[in-house]
């Protein structure tokens, strides 16, 4: 199973979770290759959200593999671990450190050592810097940096949040939700800024906006009772008889 | 490095905190034993140990809010290394009683002899020693605290079931202190001691020389404090007590943070109590009682919980209420300090620091914190 694994940056292959006898995901096997972007889409309680907290060490499955990188098993290790491999995950609801300024915000996710220690004694870097201040006017909050993230509309929560998943420097994002709660000048502009992250990392959305997804243009998994229902095109999905019987018919 | 990022730690509140406890360390033993004591700037002993205490109870407070006001971690067992500084270093002043006791025994304290032991716990040993006695003040906190936050960080206990648990942690050893069999006096205590670093305890230049110490522990335990908060480890902190799981999936081992500060605070109680014990003479299991600990979770509340100053000035302010309280109407005090906890919480969920930054800032906009409570924009030390 592991050669089958091999050259692909994320590999889920029969995976099962069950919360009190209910099957959140059950037997889900997926494959992401390096630097593809992904969306997910699927009703309520498909398990699009349980399958991000397996992958990001929230909650163990049990059974099945989760390999990163065609051989770290990230059943094994706890969420800091798998962070600091490089898979960085954005909440469906904005999550910020709000009684911090936006600076400090972009300033914690700074890939660093992450050791209690070197964070005592850390003296922030002209490189680090001028790291911050890109990522800064990525985002388009440069002139709000010094604002506790608090004070920050929803969109610009969101825009931060994606901030500091960058500034992470992960090789695996996987977002959910982005466009929740976004005006549609707003999505526009989310799914523009994804489209760009994703030229240098692999990206997995987990959407329900239909128009959104239609706008990133790339290949679609449809989970339904935690399992993959199709895979394909967002066209070929929404064409298959049992996508549209059991989600897009409704 | 480590002297220069202390003394960077410090801003202008910081500086002026700071300069005032070494200012009081002078000033106020000088008034002490200088001043005749017809001149109204006369400090009476009575005053200056009462003084002393508080600045012991600052300490505590400090250490309180710096697990509870930047990490989130709300203890309501501080109290217990608090109690064990303190009796750290009782059982260094008992040894320095030696032949002095009722019982004239060279080396077991009365309370031994009075229980017909014949020789020394393995625990006592070394306690004749000063140095090693106030490595013990830090190390046996420490230690606890260590332990008792790798298990409980560890398995992910947080919020109340956390602060049930640190204060079962306190009862225990109230209980376990009680008995006279652990070798540390019972119901008791210890007291009745004569010596500390070879000068008489009653002496006013000693107790002079205590409250000097206090507030020089104060004011170090401040720059420490101020330190570990304006660095990059202190914003990982405030991560932590505002959205944990965030900062965990950003990659910060979040049980390592919490157990060095938890630490780093525990050892702070631990100097606090031992400071406390040789001016008030006693150390006796009722330091243990829970409501010892809340009392003091109370004090960085009402003074400004997340701030540094906060504690401070709660500690002092309310000790201050409860001497005046306990000596006009000892009955009201209780309630009065109930009182006290819910005005604060419904009306100054910033304590008296934020009243007051209110008042200087003007009307600046209150941003909505993630636990409900205001905060100010502009961050107080």
């Amino acid at each position: 199973m592991t050669d089958k694994a091999e050259g692909s940056l994320l590999y889920l292959d029969d995976v099962s979770v069950s919360f009190d006898g209910f099957r959140a995901i059950n037997r889900l096997s997926l494959v992401l290759e390096p630097g593809e972007m992904r969306a997910i889409i699927g009703p309520n309680g498909a398990g699009k959200t349980t399958m991000m907290d397996i992958i990001t060490g929230k909650t163990r499955p049990d059974t099945g593999d989760v390999l990163f990188d065609g051989s770290v098993d990230l059943t094994r290790l706890d969420e800091a671990a798998i962070a600091n491999l490089g898979i960085g995950r954005k909440f469906q609801k904005p999550t910020v450190f709000e009684s911090h300024s936006v600076e400090d915000n972009i300033a914690l996710a700074l890939k660093s050592r992450r050791g209690a220690f070197a964070a005592l004694f850390h003296r922030r870097s002209a490189a680090e810097q001028e790291r911050i201040d890109g990522l800064l006017s990525t985002i388009r909050l440069a002139d709000k940096r010094h604002l506790l993230a608090a004070r920050l509309s929803h969109g610009q929560k969101q825009w931060l949040e994606i901030g500091m998943l960058l500034a992470q420097e992960p090789r695996l994002l996987l977002v959910d939700e982005p466009a929740a709660g976004m005006t549609d000048a707003e999505t526009a502009e989310t799914a523009i800024l994804l489209k760009e992250i994703a030229k240098t990392q692999s990206v997995v959305v987990v959407e329900h906006d239909m128009t959104f997804v239609r706008a990133l243009g790339v290949k679609v998994t449809v989970l339904h009772e935690g399992s993959v229902l199709a895979e394909g095109s967002l066209d070929a999905v929404s064409a298959n008889p049992r996508v549209i019987e059991v989600y897009l018919g409704r | 490095m480590i002297t220069s990022f202390l003394i960077n730690s410090l801003d202008r509140r910081g500086r002026f905190v700071v300069g005032l406890l070494v200012l009081l360390a002078l000033l106020v033993p000088a008034g002490n034993l200088l001043v005749p004591e017809a001149n109204a700037f006369h400090v009476s002993t009575y005053q200056l140990t009462l003084c002393g205490k508080y600045l012991t109870y600052a300490l505590l407070a400090l250490s309180v809010d710096l697990v509870w006001g930047y990490c989130g971690i709300l203890s309501l067992g501080h109290g217990a290394f608090f109690a064990l500084g303190g009796y750290a270093m009782g059982m260094y002043l008992m040894r320095q009683i030696g032949a002095r006791g009722v019982y004239a025994d060279p080396v077991l304290p009365d309370f031994m002899v009075f229980l017909n032991w014949k020789e020394l716990p393995w625990f006592w040993h070394g306690f004749d020693m000063a140095w090693y006695a106030f490595l013990m003040v830090m190390l046996v906190p420490g230690v606890l605290a260590f332990l008792f936050g790798w298990l409980s960080f560890r398995s992910r206990v947080t919020g109340v079931y956390l602060s049930i648990i640190t204060q079962a942690l306190t009862y225990a050893l109230l209980l376990a202190f009680f008995r006279n069999d652990m070798g540390f006096g019972g119901n008791n205590g210890l007291t009745d001691f004569k010596d500390i670093l070879g000068f008489p305890i009653q002496a006013p230049g000693t107790r002079a020389a205590l409250f000097a110490a206090s507030a020089l522990m104060l004011a170090l335990g401040f720059v420490v404090a101020s330190a570990v908060v304006r660095s990059k480890l202190g914003k990982v902190l405030v991560a932590i007590r505002d959205a944990e799981s965030r900062t965990r999936f950003i990659g910060y081992r979040v049980e390592h943070y919490k157990l060095f500060v938890w630490t780093l605070s525990a050892v702070m109680a631990g100097i606090a109590g031992a400071l406390y014990v040789p001016q008030v003479g006693i150390i006796n299991p009722s330091e243990f009682d829970p409501a010892a600990s809340i009392e003091a979770v109370i004090w960085v509340a009402v003074g400004g919980r997340g701030t540094l100053i906060g504690p401070l000035i709660g500690a002092v302010a309310v000790n201050f209420g409860k001497t005046w309280f306990t000596g006009v109407l000892p009955e009201v005090w209780l309630y009065a300090l109930g009182a006290l906890f819910v005005v604060v919480t419904l009306f100054l969920p910033r304590g008296l620091v934020g009243l007051w930054d209110r008042a200087v800032t003007g009307r600046a906009k209150p941003v909505k914190d993630v636990d409900g409570s205001e905060r100010q924009a502009g961050e107080a030390a």
